[in-house]
């Protein structure tokens, strides 16, 4: 049973394979600083849609933990010096911030609406509070928060023991597609494991979990704590790609951005999210390079069509347009059979 | 043999002014299956919930005792695992799962290990093989309904409680519940509420009659239900 | 002496303001429970609007107190028929669509009105209180607010469409019992929201400079204004605003605005968390 089932299918090697080449074949082809930018969309974009997908938890501020990925890693990188440490903080710091919050609303058994609500709430806070810290008498050790300036210049990423050998570009790009790699393939260990099923049952039905035995509320925070993890090690590594930290990176506009890749990727998908992240982001970045039609409105516009038409993302209605065509492929294939049966049956009559 | 299951002290339980379960003293032993009956507003259901953890800002006094262990504010999920089964009123069960894919959930948390084979067994004994692969939302009212009670059994529980598993049941179907509810009696003590008189009457259980909050009568159906203070509870009368 | 006025008017002004941005919201989600993540828009339409017609040689208290919410409730109408109606019952749905809608409103406004920012002057001197120089146009915010406030619970309480509109609140079913069409009565329910929202977007124009983004500002602390007061329109919101506004204030003046401001946040969360069905969900139950 652990296989299969539950709707999230088996992992299917050769494509994850082939896809892998492609990305590490990548740099041959294209400069690497757009595509490490997406890739690190679309681990974000995996977070959300790992719980949102697979344990229907919807946080509107996932931004909080993808901003305190980045500031963890820009903070600590000042007063190490090495990098290994940040970017393992950098998981681990946003990971018990989710723990907490997560334990706090699903303990609190907060209903779906206002965990939207308090993680919106959350990510203002955090907005606010990094925003107003310039000037000096803000730090944490070396690191001067900036306020709305943010954190620049901290050291990015380097070898594991050596702080003079950075990691910049292609080694770069290598890195993060690892990440990416690394994660997805943790989030089906995940949702494959008796973890994972059981968060696809507390989707379905949180009530008759419970009456069957399970610690609903602890699986939530759980599964909270890492996707928020996982936001943060997206975010360290947005750092190490910028070589800056704003405010901007808990702003609504990232959380929302977040959740339109998500819902148009497709919700119910793991490769959906990230799928959405690459092309809207793209799209993001062709509309930048001109003027005439704003950003927001099309994005806006297409969260609101995509919610309207096709309310579950366009991974899902592919699929049950793929199983739909399949099964009128098979009619189709029946009927012509049993028409030469026919066809058969009269020539030996006649 | 005859060891007290499940018993409520002194239970009380308000929502605002209003006593919805009013110093209850209940008890259940080992293997016995009783029906809960009691006009609408009788408390049965508050009742039922305040045994299973599942109240919410209600204020309740008194104690609730599974095998001696006082349960009385625990979390719903921590009394299950005491190998309690509950069958809610309205089922509640995973819509966009397979029958399999529900009984396999249930199976797991016990016992990791035989949950393909205690799955198995289950959709054997419930007679589900022909859909065990379908969509729990594409069947019926009264297939889901066993469904539930499958998840219920693949837990492996000593102590049921099924909240009106005659709704919307008739004819054969009633009469394979209550085989069934008779099977699962053999290794659990039950507490089954329900509406149906004729449904209580197949079962041929001891019955406890709630009204206002509390215990009205205990007895044999036919006790019960000559009883003058129950008729006059149903039936508003002193009638015959 | 004089300080003490100057906090009291401080908090007071801070109370009205949060009562005004929230009340299209608490009117719509009071009565619909839908969540309008586009209301901060709405606000800053309003704004927009009455900076328009101010330049265009409008009266700017005809352009803040009639075109603003004329305008936006026209909006609203628009909004409610193409997008909102569909929704109903769907509240994350509902919130994704809305929070769309927001997105696409900055950015048809910036496409009019540009990213610089727009304002008009205050239309009302300032006053002195000791040696602390007040802002007089402040008082009028605090006018506009009670009078809104009190003329809402007269309608909710006194008059016929008060009644549907109460009723509305326990559900369709109750609306239709009273003889009216669901339907309409949230199409029009959304439309008053919407102007609601424009007044207050409007009445609030002369304060700051304007830009497409102000509708962030407002729509956070707005919705955690309405969603902790509950599902009272009147009680619920004004009690909220009532306990942000003073925590706001008082924290704003021991330290500093941030902080004041992330400490409201802060108690937005703790009422949230005790008390899921807001203030008026287990105090004033049975209030307006």
């Amino acid at each position: 049973m652990t296989g299969s089932g539950f709707g999230v299918g088996r992992i299917r090697w050769n494509w994850f394979v082939a896809f892998a080449l492609v990305l590490l074949l990548l740099p041959l082809l294209s400069e690497v600083n757009t595509p490490t930018l997406l890739a690190i969309w679309a681990l974000f974009a995996l977070s959300l849609g790992l719980m949102w997908g697979y344990a229907g938890i919807l946080s509107f501020g996932h931004a909080a933990y993808f901003g305190l990925g980045a500031y963890t890693y820009a903070i600590a990188s000042f007063n190490i010096g090495e990098s290994t440490a940040p970017l393992l903080l950098a998981i681990l710091i946003p990971m018990i911030f989710a723990a907490i919050i997560g334990a706090m609303m699903f303990y609190g058994r907060v209903s779906d609406v206002y965990v939207g609500v308090i993680t919106l709430v959350v990510t203002l806070i955090l907005n606010r509070f990094m925003n107003a810290t310039a000037g000096d008498a803000y730090r944490i050790g070396n690191a001067r928060l900036g306020g709305f300036n943010g954190i620049p210049a901290f050291p990015i990423l380097n070898v594991p023991g050596d702080p003079n050998e950075q990691i910049y570009g292609t080694p770069y790009y290598y890195v993060v597609i690892a990440c990416l790699l690394g994660s997805y393939l943790l989030a089906r260990v995940i949702l494959s494991s008796a973890f994972g099923r059981a968060l696809i049952g507390i989707r379905e039905n949180e009530l008759r979990m419970e009456l069957l035995g399970y610690n609903v509320q602890g699986l939530k925070t759980a599964i909270f704590a890492i996707c928020g993890g996982l936001a943060g090690l997206s975010g360290a590594l947005f750092a190490n790609w910028a070589e800056i930290v704003t405010p901007s990176v808990f702003s609504l506009g990232q959380s929302a951005e977040v959740i339109i890749w998500v819902i148009v990727g497709g919700v119910g998908t793991l490769v959906g999210p990230m799928i959405g992240a690459v092309l809207l982001d793209t799209l993001k970045i062709v509309l930048g390079m001109q003027t005439s039609i704003d950003n927001s409105l099309i994005l806006g516009a297409i969260l609101i069509l995509v919610v309207l038409l096709i309310p579950r993302g366009f991974a899902p209605a592919f699929v049950a347009w793929r199983r739909r065509l399949a099964q009128l492929q098979a009619y189709r294939r029946h009927a012509r059979g049993t028409t030469r049966r026919r066809l058969h049956v009269k020539e030996a009559e006649q | 043999m005859s060891e007290v299951v499940i018993e409520t002290r002194d239970l009380s339980v308000h929502f605002g002014g209003v006593s919805a379960v009013d110093n209850v003293n209940f008890s259940l032993r080992e293997r016995e299956l009783r029906c809960l009956i009691g006009p609408n507003g009788a408390g049965k259901s508050t009742f039922f919930k305040s045994m299973t953890g599942q109240l919410r800002g209600a204020e309740s006094s008194g104690r609730v005792l599974i095998r001696g262990e006082e349960v009385t504010s625990w979390p719903t999920y921590r009394i299950m695992r005491l190998g309690v089964g509950v069958k809610t009123q309205v089922p509640s069960v995973m819509n966009g799962l397979t029958i399999e894919e529900n009984l396999w959930l249930s199976a797991i948390r016990t016992d990791a290990a035989a949950a393909d084979a205690v799955v198995e067994e289950i959709v054997t004994e419930m007679a589900l093989q022909p859909i065990a692969r379908r969509q729990v939302s594409e069947l019926a009212h009264g297939q889901r309904q066993l469904v539930e009670i499958g998840m219920v059994l693949a837990n492996r529980p000593s102590l049921v409680l099924l909240d009106e598993p005659a709704a919307g049941v008739t004819g054969n179907e009633m009469e394979r519940l209550v085989s069934i509810i008779r099977k699962i009696n053999r290794n659990a003590a039950m507490i089954v509420v329900d509406h149906d008189m004729h449904f209580v009457r197949m079962l041929e259980a001891q019955i406890t009659v709630f009204n206002q909050g509390s215990i009205l009568v205990e007895g044999t159906a036919d006790h019960v239900l000559n009883d003058q203070r129950v008729r006059e509870v149903y039936l508003g009368t002193r009638a015959r | 002496m004089d300080y003490l006025a100057v906090v009291l008017l401080e908090i007071l002004y801070m109370i009205a303001f949060l009562a005004l941005i929230s009340a299209g919201l608490a009117v719509v989600f009071g009565m619909m429970r839908v969540i309008n993540l586009a209301h901060g828009e709405f606000v800053m339409l309003g704004g927009y609007a009455t900076i328009a017609s101010s330049k265009a040689g409008i009266n700017i208290y005809v352009a803040m107190l009639l075109i603003a919410p004329i305008v936006v409730g026209a909006v609203g109408l628009l909004v409610e028929r193409l997008i909102v109606r569909f929704l109903y019952g769907r509240m994350i749905d509902t919130m994704l669509a809305t929070w769309g809608l927001s997105l696409l409103l900055i950015g048809l406004v910036t496409l009019i009105f540009g990213n610089t920012a727009v304002s008009v002057p205050a239309p009302i001197p300032g006053y002195q209180i000791g040696r602390y120089q007040m802002g007089g146009y402040n008082l009028f915010i605090v006018a506009v607010a009670i009078l809104l406030y009190v003329g809402m619970w007269v309608v909710l309480r006194y008059t016929r469409a008060g009644l549907i509109a109460r009723g509305a609140m326990l559900g369709a079913d109750t609306v239709s019992a009273l003889g009216h069409n669901p339907r309409i009565i949230y199409m029009l329910t959304f439309t008053f929201g919407a102007a609601l929202s424009g007044l207050a977007g409007g009445v609030l124009a002369p304060l700051t400079g304007l830009l497409p983004s102000v509708g962030g500002a407002y729509i956070a602390k707005a919705f955690i204004t309405v969603i902790t007061g509950g599902a009272g329109i009147v009680a619920g919101t004004l009690s909220t605003a009532g306990l942000f506004g003073t925590v706001n204030q008082l924290v704003s003046f021991a330290s500093t605005p941030v902080v004041g401001e992330i400490a409201m946040l802060l108690l937005a969360i703790v009422l949230l968390r005790l008390m899921p069905q807001g203030v008026t969900g287990r105090f004033f139950r049975n209030s307006t």
